[in-house]
């Protein structure tokens, strides 16, 4: 077999089947989706214009779509641990440990790398461009490099469901633990190659949007008049330039421990188990504002344009932004306080946490104060952000008092800590995402998500995190640990049996999300947004067609408020009339080009193969890599033209829409 | 690397290119952005390899037994490696230079001084590591040859994908002259070389210098 390395027919867990039939079903699901994509005779369809495509607006999308799938296998983890934990008390229950291990630590991977991740760079990707007055990032086909990385880590992740297994270390992979010793399985393998391929996708989607905020914005648009969506993108971009580089040499070093024997993390030869955890830390805290930031800029326009006022604060927002991109690489200690630093570091860590807290408190009191006094619409992205503004306090409050060292030698490691950062990631980030996907869908669509289901589906998450989440906090207080498989003491169980039904309402929520996209498909006549502008925004995305053509703007806005679109909007109530109809030229747009999915197919098999240590085979893949590199470079055709007239025509369309819009009368448009 | 001229397609509305702040005046050219990208990229390299260097600090002196820097490191063949590796940056700067003429003979010329002695320098790591692994100071010898064989392989790496690129780049001035893109990526190739020396400038002195001299830093618990 040395052939195929370490692979074999006993690499396929048949004696456990659940995974088994897990993973049929998905991809069986997939099979019949593809079928009937075929059938319909769509396939070039999905190929040309979405797999292959460059434009920002589709690889937002697709990474959203991403996110979604991937929260249905994180969610399916989350239910197998409730359960488990239900029913092992002075039993087995029905998961056995090594399985049970997997389950964590696939649910902590899948839910940051696979879900929060790829949501947050999704509605980056979609929305900033388009929010910047410009017609596509700084350099597209990287984009779609970017997110098919983050796709072929994505399913090495899952191929582990079937080929092999999966890690059994928790979802930050701590040595000794993660060592070829303890560790001896694929397990660590596939963990340290799918995020080595998807983290290569973050850098480079970080890189791509730094540049694209700082270098293209629309003129009249200089940084005091960009959109606060776009300040916290370009906070978090900046985190992950800076911080993900540090994720990959972690890896890097535990890959040559496994691999080639070297010491870094051992314990034996002088290696220092510890250095491990700083350095995954040193790029995990900055990660935690990576997730939080976008979300927080995404609160900032909900709430803004649902109270019908402009932000409060703006200035100080930015500032408090800025604040937390700076202070997040400054707290990464907190996260072991327990490590035996001693008590003067362990202080300042614990000061400079507590510190964060500042201008985030800050940001919740720009939220209030921008709704105070506002006309309120209580669609379901508000709903979201007024139930992230209420639940992440209590998780702020939480973790202040985590971040006090004596308190954390008690808590450490404990249910409570898990109740903590659920209370941050639940209200902030996911919500955060629901509201940014709700509330930019007739953007992508040009219809509206049905508002009935939106709203059930919003109850639903919030009760089902409140009474899954809240036990929690008792059950840490009463001493029990994280990550148990089984446990024996009685008190326990009628805790874990309401959280077991806090997820069951979540379930529920995710139920009426599904339902609410097929409904909202279904009657999309109904909800359809012929102004490009239905919840009466303020920044410029609004100002186009939903879904806005190709290349987003016929002419680049020329912007003079901090408001953009309100101030275009305003004047043109007032003169009664829109802006003078420009001259219109032929506008350039890139290619499309399956660069993306041919890296990402080598990447899969360079990770795959080497996992199993099928040396030939990532050899061939690296070589694939380059080719593909060499043959992208050598293109003579690299953008195509759309002419004049096609331009006009679809402008003038907006121009109507928007006339329609403001009321004002056809010839207003002239 | 002409002059930046003004992108008329960058400013359709020519909205007053001179009297507004830098910041107000719309996309910056395709030859900003480009550079401008590369040089993010370069920065979140530089981090990685602060991450190794780092690591590398930690584990210093951590030789479990086993042989320290200063039995090991020669510095008069380091410093041949040091010169190659600086030289062909020099090479790699007379063919900017060359770029900027027009002259393809030239570029063609210095790219090729510029590979040959970059590869010169990757030759001579490999056999110094091929060296040290035959007298028993591999990377499995001890947590601090661990970090010194990824800090410098990291490094030598780096070198050999510049190889890969700096062969393409001279295939497509061949194959397609200097067309605007291509030339944006030599200037992009230039910056990474350019890069890797600063590195290697690093790496040279906390490594080499320092391990030689072994008592100033190494030695520890």
């Amino acid at each position: 077999m040395t052939l195929f390395g370490k692979l074999g027919w006993d690499s396929i867990p048949f004696d456990n089947p659940l995974p088994l039939i897990a993973f049929g079903a998905a991809a069986g699901g997939i099979a019949v989706l593809l079928f009937w994509v075929w059938r319909r005779g769509h396939l070039p369809y999905l190929w040309n214009d979405w797999v292959c495509s460059v434009d920002h607006k589709r690889v937002g999308v697709m990474y959203c779509l991403l996110a979604l799938v991937m929260l249905l296998r994180g969610f399916s983890d989350a239910m197998l641990m409730r359960s488990q934990q239900t029913i092992a008390m002075g039993n087995d229950g029905w998961l056995p440990p090594h399985h049970y291990d997997q389950v964590f630590t696939a649910h902590g991977v899948i839910m940051i790398f696979f879900v929060a991740m790829p949501f947050m760079v999704g509605l980056m990707n979609f929305a900033v461009p388009l929010q910047l007055g410009v017609r596509d990032v700084a350099f597209p086909t990287l984009n779609s490099v970017s997110f098919w990385l983050t796709a072929a880590g994505a399913l090495l992740i899952n191929v582990s469901l079937v080929i092999g297994e999966f890690a059994k270390t928790g979802w930050v992979v701590y040595p000794p633990l993660s060592e070829i010793r303890y560790s001896p399985g694929v397990g660590v393998d596939y963990y340290l190659w799918g995020l080595q391929v998807a983290g290569v996708g973050t850098l480079l989607s970080g890189v791509n949007l730094v540049t694209t905020i700082l270098k293209m914005r629309a003129p009249g648009m200089g940084y005091t008049r960009m959109p606060m969506f776009c300040w916290t993108s370009l906070a978090t971009n900046l985190l992950i330039v800076a911080a993900f580089p540090i994720l990959t040499a972690t890896l890097a070093m535990l890959t040559l421990d496994r691999y080639l024997g070297f010491h870094f993390f051992t314990g034996e030869a002088g290696g220092n188990q510890m250095m491990f955890v700083n350095l995954i830390w040193a790029w995990g805290h900055p990660e935690v504002y990576i997730l939080v930031l976008p979300a927080f800029g995404i609160f900032s326009e909900v709430v803004s344009t649902f109270s019908s006022k402009p932000l409060f604060g703006y200035r100080s927002m930015i500032a408090a932004t800025m604040a937390i991109c700076v202070l997040s690489f400054m707290v990464w200690l907190h996260h072991f306080f327990t490590m035996g630093a001693g008590a003067d570091v362990n202080g300042a860590f614990g000061v400079a946490t507590m510190i964060i807290a500042v201008p985030t408190g800050v940001k919740v009191f720009n939220w209030l104060f921008t709704m105070y006094g506002g006309r309120i619409r209580f669609t379901s992205p508000m709903l979201y952000a007024i139930g992230f503004v209420m639940t992440f306090v209590i998780g702020g409050m939480t973790g202040v008092l985590l971040a006090v060292p004596p308190a954390d030698f008690v808590l450490h490691n404990s249910l409570f800590l898990v109740a903590h950062f659920h209370n941050i990631v639940i209200p902030a980030v996911l919500f955060g995402a629901f509201a940014g996907y709700t509330y930019w869908f007739p953007k992508a669509f040009g219809f509206r998500l049905d508002e009935r289901w939106g709203k059930r589906a919003f109850w639903l998450w919030i009760s089902g995190f409140y009474v899954a989440f809240m036990p929690l906090y008792v059950l840490g207080l009463m001493g029990m640990t994280r990550r148990m498989q089984h446990y024996d003491v009685p008190g326990w169980q009628p805790w874990l049996i309401a959280a077991a039904v806090g997820v069951v309402l979540i379930a529920g929520g995710i139920g009426c999300m599904i339902v609410q996209l097929y409904v909202s498909i279904r009657d999309r006549e109904r909800l359809r947004d012929e102004s490009g502008d239905p919840w009466d925004g303020r920044t410029l995305e609004w100002s186009t067609t939903s879904p806005p053509p190709v290349f987003n703007y016929a002419v680049l806005p020329d912007v003079s408020d901090e408001e953009a679109y309100w101030g275009m909007k305003h004047r043109a109530r007032e003169q009664h009339h829109l802006s003078e109809r420009p001259e219109y030229e032929a506008i350039e747009m890139p290619r499309n080009s399956p660069t993306g999915v041919v890296t990402a197919f080598f990447a899969t098999l360079i990770g795959f193969s080497a996992v199993w240590h099928i040396w030939w085979l990532v050899i061939l893949g690296g070589l694939g890599a380059w080719a593909t590199f060499v043959v992208f470079a050598w293109r003579d055709e690299v953008e195509y033209e759309i002419p004049a007239d096609e331009v006009e025509h679809r402008d003038r369309l907006r121009r109507e829409g928007k006339a329609h819009l403001l009321d004002l009368p056809p010839e207003a448009t002239a | 690397m002409s002059a930046p001229a003004a992108d008329p397609a960058a400013d359709p509305n020519e909205l007053g290119r001179e009297e507004r702040p830098i910041s107000e005046r719309g996309p910056a050219s395709r030859r900003i952005v480009v550079g401008y990208g590369f040089w993010v990229f370069l920065l979140s390299d530089f981090i990685m390899f602060s991450a190794f260097f780092a690591s590398y600090a930690v584990l210093v002196g951590e030789t479990a037994g086993g042989p320290k820097g200063a039995e090991l490191f020669d510095l008069r063949y380091v410093a041949w490696e040091t010169a190659l590796l600086l030289l062909s940056s020099f090479a790699c700067g007379l063919a900017g230079i060359a770029l900027v003429a027009r002259a393809e003979a030239w570029f063609q010329a210095a790219m090729l001084a510029t590979g040959l002695l970059g590869f010169g320098f990757l030759a001579m790591e490999v056999l110094e590591f091929r060296h040290l692994i035959a007298d028993g100071a591999g990377p499995g010898r001890s947590a601090f040859l661990s970090a010194f064989f990824a800090l410098v392989g990291c490094h030598g790496l780096h070198v050999g994908v510049g190889l890969l690129w700096l062969g393409t780049m001279m295939a497509q001035v061949r194959a397609k002259g200097f067309r605007e893109d291509i030339q944006r990526r030599v200037l992009c190739f230039a910056l990474f070389w350019h890069a890797l020396d600063i590195v290697w400038v690093g790496l040279f002195t906390v490594v080499y210098l320092f391990g030689a001299g072994a008592a100033v830093v190494g030695g520890g618990a």
